[in-house]
């Protein structure tokens, strides 16, 4: 898009153009393996964060996604769910393999967002997070009423193999970190492609004007489709990461406190970066493994003060005060 | 008709606080565009100051019937305390950030909130059955209904009523129109809006407080109260169009029939159909029932 004015721009700075030719996909590998290597080097309790701060980012990845248009979906919850559950019905059915899990994750809540995103493409601002929310909380009013997937309690996932090789107890985390890592991978690469393309570019032209956009000849309405889409698949690919991590699926993932979380991390991420999800579900981990661990009556107080202090003072979210912090 | 009196009398007591509870939310949504997540902990606030007053006041052998007047001082308290801290406190340096922003600061003071109130309230119910039984009992064709829930009914009127007075008929309440019609042309006609917004976040806060207020003799109160309040009352409010009274008035109606009318004939549904029937009004009415539409940015 910016190829035909570039003549008429000729006197602008080297530096105001856009980076284009820098390629994401070096540094996202870089660290991809830096946190496989730290797999090695940390203890077991931080392991444990690492795992739950990248199923948590893949799904705010999805949501920065979202918030490049404007819009905040606070019912990420309804997708991350169903991908836990779609891995808890492999489960059951004696699928263990981590591929066909995280496959399976991800098509379920793609399939879903597809479907619902006809409808939810027509509505902006509070009334796309409402709706969103909505439908989150009527799969949960199902599955706490559904006594054949447990109710409230859930139920139990068997552990994950990978292409018939079963890890042992000991070295069960470190293959989960492995895969979570190269899922996290691919999903930063495809998201950042994805980000830096036509469809992509266009998002912050539709959170500015929509009208304006459709007299340029693009489609709104497809474009916050496929967005929505892409925020479903991750939030799903999460999903299914976390019934893995977690080893049990039940309804509380599709609460409403929980897309809530999901909104948090985003807030905290801010949307500059692929790599911005990641540090921001680290941190939130982080301050909540603290929290829980130091006060057990309060890590509530703790994690809301945490909120609200990124809300007031770092509105572009923790990325923002990165050195020479930008969009990729 | 053996399950239509029941379902209609259950209906009408849950659609009347449900009412109670929203119409707070809708009016701060209506003049402040604050969607005000923390309700459901000022609801819950409110249920345990009540709870903990009533029960010191039948442990000191005072006059019964007080109790209604502890159940109304406890909301106004409440709210006065909490959503003045609140407003003045947070809200106010939040003023021009977008909604989404604003959600989760509320959502961030709900977490606080919930975490305050099991510190000072600990995890024990907190029974305050007293007042229930004191208005008696009455029969409709054959089933005994407590007239305590009727009088929920009669509150749920009267909050009505008395918020279409302030609004219709008060200079205040003009005031207000105003400033929900359109704040900035409220701004430049001299109109106080930094006066407006505590004055009304105080007011919804009240409101919250005096649904749980009124609630805890109906109920064991005990944490975790807030959390369904804050979602129900959601459903209601965007039913009816964020900011609109009358809209919450409907939308009480509609979601609390609905939902007695499932707890008695599909129990395993409750929750469902309150978000179906969300979505099914949003599907035809994007806006909600009682929106104004708003003008296109060209």
């Amino acid at each position: 898009m910016s190829a035909a004015p570039s003549a008429t721009l000729a006197a602008a700075p080297a530096s105001a153009r856009p980076t284009r030719s820098r390629s994401p996909v070096l540094p996202i590998t870089i660290g991809a393996v830096l946190v496989i290597a730290a797999g090695f080097a940390v203890p077991a309790w931080l392991l444990t964060i690492l795992l739950f701060a990248l199923f948590r980012a893949m799904v705010v990845l999805g949501l920065i996604v979202l918030l490049r248009a404007g819009l905040v979906s606070f019912g990420q919850a309804l997708y991350f769910a169903v991908g836990a559950y779609a891995v808890g019905f492999l489960s059951r059915a004696g699928v263990n393999d981590a591929l066909v899990r995280v496959l399976a994750g991800a098509l379920a809540a793609g399939a879903l967002g597809l479907v619902l995103g006809f409808l939810l493409r027509r509505y902006r601002g509070i009334f796309f997070a409402m709706l969103s929310l909505a439908f989150s909380m009527i799969l949960y009013g199902l599955l706490v009423k559904s006594e054949s997937l447990g109710s409230t309690d859930g139920f139990a996932i068997h552990a994950t193999t990978y292409a018939g090789y079963a890890p042992d107890r000991s070295s069960e985390r470190f293959a989960l970190l492995v895969l979570s890592s190269v899922v996290a991978w691919a999903g930063a690469i495809a998201v950042a492609l994805y980000l830096r393309g036509t469809l992509g570019r266009l998002a912050e032209a539709v959170r500015d004007n929509e009208i304006r956009v459709e007299y340029l000849g693009a489609s709104v309405a497809m474009a916050v489709h496929v967005k929505y889409v892409i925020a479903a698949t991750l939030a799903g690919v999460g999903g299914a990461l976390a019934a893995m991590v977690i080893g049990h699926v039940d309804p509380a993932m599709a609460y409403w406190t929980n897309s809530g979380e999901f909104v948090f991390v985003m807030i905290l991420s801010g949307s500059g970066s692929v790599f911005a999800p990641f540090l921001g579900a680290l941190v939130f981990e982080l301050i909540h493994a603290v929290a829980t661990h130091y006060s057990p009556g309060a890590w509530r107080i703790i994690l809301g003060s945490a909120l609200l202090a990124a809300i007031m003072f770092v509105p572009g979210g923790l990325w923002s005060l990165m050195p020479k912090a930008r969009r990729s | 008709m053996n399950a239509l009196v029941p379902i209609l009398i259950d209906g009408l007591n849950y659609s009347a606080w449900l009412f109670i509870v929203a119409v707070g939310m809708t009016l701060i949504f209506g003049v402040m565009r604050v969607l005000n997540i923390a309700h459901g902990s000022l609801y819950a606030v409110g249920a345990y100051v009540a709870a903990t007053l009533i029960g010191r006041w039948f442990d000191a052998d005072l006059p019964a019937f007080g109790s209604f007047g502890l159940i109304f001082a406890s909301a106004i308290g409440v709210g006065l305390v909490l959503g003045l801290v609140l407003e003045q406190g947070l809200l106010r340096f939040l003023h021009g950030r977008d909604e989404i922003a604003i959600v989760l600061a509320t959502f961030a003071v709900f977490l606080i909130l919930e975490d305050v109130v099991l510190l000072i309230w600990g995890t024990d119910a907190y029974p305050a059955y007293q007042p229930y039984g004191l208005l008696g009992t009455s029969s409709i064709g054959g089933i005994a209904f407590t007239n305590y829930d009727f009088s929920l009914v009669v509150l749920a009127l009267v909050v009505g009523g008395a918020a279409w007075w302030a609004l219709n008929r008060t200079r205040m309440g003009k005031l207000l129109l105003i400033v929900i019609h359109d704040r900035e042309m409220a701004q430049a006609l001299g109109i106080n809006v930094r006066l407006v917004y505590p004055a009304t976040f105080a007011i919804g806060a009240m409101l919250a407080a005096l649904g749980g207020a009124y609630s805890a003799p109906m109920i064991s109160v005990s944490p975790g109260i807030g959390v369904d309040v804050i979602i129900l009352s959601f459903a209601v409010v965007v039913i009816g169009g964020l900011g609109s009274i009358e809209g919450a008035m409907i939308g009480a109606v509609m979601v609390g029939l609905t939902r007695a009318a499932s707890v008695h004939l599909a129990p395993q549904f409750e929750l469902f159909v309150i978000y179906a029937i969300m979505t099914l009004v949003l599907i035809v009415r994007p806006q909600g029932l009682f929106m104004r539409a708003q003008a296109r940015k060209i």
